[in-house]
């Protein structure tokens, strides 16, 4: 394989991370963007979500690589995992507010923060000892075609990861800009106060945004497996540290940020990863968000919160 | 001239629309109204003076619920509404011009008429509240697509009040309408506000602009550190000393030769 092939291969490779990392910053900005709030259970949100496509997918009878689907059952299965993992996520989202953090919003200070890392913990937990603490192998109905360029492969499995992230992202996109309770979630996300003297119903908006981003925190767990082959109850912890730096990274609050950031983490990662070592690819990120937060404090594309009243 | 004739017989015309009786209202142990009464006629301006910190914006977030009274009531429409959510009443008809305007910053200037009408159906009864607002404004009309936080205090002002009528309100609770504007804009808005309580809509207006707010308005109450100090027609305000010391800028000079 020449440089230019590795280059093309970690294009590929990159852009399904990419995809990844950003659905998940997403949760991270659709919470901070209304509540100022960094939500620390969204790491393991997204592990459990990982879980759950692989129990649906178990479910249908799919075992590890081996058992390929074509055509209708295909896509009924995929869309099947994908719909129960966006519900599940969702649902636990919405719980985790609903029932945790709407009776700690007036309170000031870390309280919710810190709380998000103790629900957090506790899902952790809750899937070591449902799950175990062993690896999953992944379960992949994809009929293993593969496309080549040049000497970088396209697979399926790229395919449909970049279908996904793309449907969702444009969905998420549409949602936000164009329908009324999208609007109503940026006004709120604006000015919660004056939001609320317009008549909009702020808590069930609060709900929305967790709904949104824990689904889309689901979505990405399933992309996870499906990139990686396996899952673990492990995966949350780096996963959604590159995936917070990304929303910082392009602006936290903001959608387009989110997305923006977190293809640009998956693509870091995935050249740091060929041309330098695996090893330095934290730093490399890291270092690239005190880069970026120096020269632009809020980001790549501008941080949003709140204003005050 | 403007036209200022009280509606009837120098109190509020007819029916009540909004009534605070015996309000209080606390921010943690902060006591803020103390024991107030209002009485807001169907079809009035009202106007309530007071100086800082005294609880005007606190009793505009009083009628609109985002701070409920710890003991007695508000009546709108002869029903209490102490306990309804905001939305509800603005479905009812409740609609607000912030203080300092507020206006969401990073959306346009159509996205915030629309954010207005949040608790009306959409079809011909929206575009024709949006027609009714381009009219009163046509300046807002040019500059719907502008993102709102880019207009001039002025322009923001007038899509306030056009943001604050799309929600098809029976009452409008403005907080300082006048704030921050140019001597012509703030007759212009005055004008503004007389010709949409023709059209039938009553007007709870906060004011530190007294000469221009008494000229306009039916009533005003004077409210002192969360008490009200002295209510009465505009007319009989405008005639009060201590009004006039106070907020109309006509200063008593002992003993100054003429
Ligand atoms: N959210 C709040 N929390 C705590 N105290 C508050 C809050 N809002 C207002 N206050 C206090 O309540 C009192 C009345 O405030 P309010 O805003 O009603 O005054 P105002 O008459 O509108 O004054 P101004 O003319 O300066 O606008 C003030 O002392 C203020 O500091
Ligand atoms: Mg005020």
């Amino acid at each position: 394989m020449t440089a230019y092939d590795l280059a093309l291969q970690q294009l590929i490779n990159g852009f399904s991370l990419g995809s990844m990392y950003a659905l998940l910053a997403l949760g991270f900005t659709l919470v901070y963007g209304i509540l100022e709030l960094i939500n620390f259970s969204h790491f393991n949100v997204f592990m459990v979500g990982s879980f759950v496509a692989f129990y649906v997918l178990e479910g249908f009878g799919v075992v590890g690589q081996n058992t390929i689907m074509t055509g209708l059952p295909l896509v009924g299965v995929l869309l099947a995992a994908l719909a129960v993992t966006m519900l599940v996520t969702g649902g636990i989202g919405v719980g985790i507010e609903r029932l945790l953090l709407r009776p700690l919003r007036a309170v000031k200070g870390p309280a919710a923060m810190i709380l998000t890392i103790g629900v957090s913990y506790v899902l952790f937990n809750i899937v070591i000892l449902g799950a175990g603490a062993d690896s999953k192998n992944f379960p992949n109905p994809l009929p293993p075609i593969v496309f080549t360029f040049e000497n970088a492969v396209l697979r399926m499995r790229e395919i449909l990861i970049w279908v996904i992230s793309l449907l969702l992202m444009g969905g998420l996109t549409y949602f936000v800009g164009y329908t009324k309770l999208g609007k109503a979630m940026r006004a709120t996300a604006q000015d919660p106060e004056a939001a609320r003297m317009m008549g909009i119903d702020v808590d069930r908006v609060i709900m929305m945004a967790f709904f949104l981003g824990s689904a889309l925190a689901g979505a990405g767990g399933m992309i996870f497996g499906l990139y990686y082959n396996y899952t673990s109850f492990i995966i949350g912890f780096s996963a959604g540290l590159r995936a917070f730096t990304a929303a910082v990274l392009g602006g936290i609050g903001n959608v387009p940020g989110a997305m923006l950031g977190g293809l640009l983490i998956g693509l870091i990662e995935a050249y740091s990863g060929a041309f330098i070592a695996t090893a330095w690819t934290d730093v490399i990120i890291f270092s690239l968000l005190v880069l970026v937060l120096v020269f632009r404090p809020n980001g790549l594309l501008g941080r949003m919160a709140p204003n005050k009243s | 001239m403007r036209d200022n004739s009280a509606l009837g017989n120098g109190g509020h015309g007819g029916a009540a629309l909004l009534e605070f009786q015996k309000v209080n209202t606390y921010y943690g142990d902060l006591h803020v109204l103390k024991d107030v009464d209002y009485v807001i006629g169907k079809g009035e301006i009202v106007c309530l003076l007071g100086g800082n910190a005294s609880g005007k914006s606190t009793t505009m977030k009083t009628i609109m619920g985002v701070v409920r009274p710890q003991r007695g009531e508000v009546m709108y429409d002869g029903e209490p509404i102490g306990k309804m959510s905001t939305n509800d009443r603005v479905r009812r008809g409740i609609a607000p011009v912030l203080e300092a305007r507020r206006l969401f910053p990073r959306m346009t200037v159509y996205e915030n008429l629309e954010l207005g009408a949040y608790t009306q159906p959409r079809g011909a009864q929206f575009d024709q509240d949006l027609e009714r607002v381009y009219g009163l404004f046509p300046r807002v009309k040019e500059r719907r697509d502008q993102i709102a936080g880019t207009l001039s205090g002025g322009e923001q002002q007038m899509v306030a009040i056009g943001r604050a009528l799309m929600a098809r309100p029976r009452l409008i609770c403005m907080d300082e309408p006048s704030m921050g504007l140019s001597p012509l804009f703030v007759e212009q808005v005055f004008d503004i506000i007389q010709t949409i309580n023709k059209q039938g809509v009553t007007i709870f207006m906060v004011e530190q602009n007294a000469s221009m707010a008494l000229s306009i308005a039916h009533r005003a109450y004077v409210l002192q550190t969360g008490q009200v100090v002295l209510s009465g027609t505009a007319a009989e305000m405008q005639a009060n000393e201590m009004i006039k010391q106070a907020y109309l800028g006509e200063m008593k000079v002992e003993g100054a030769a003429p």
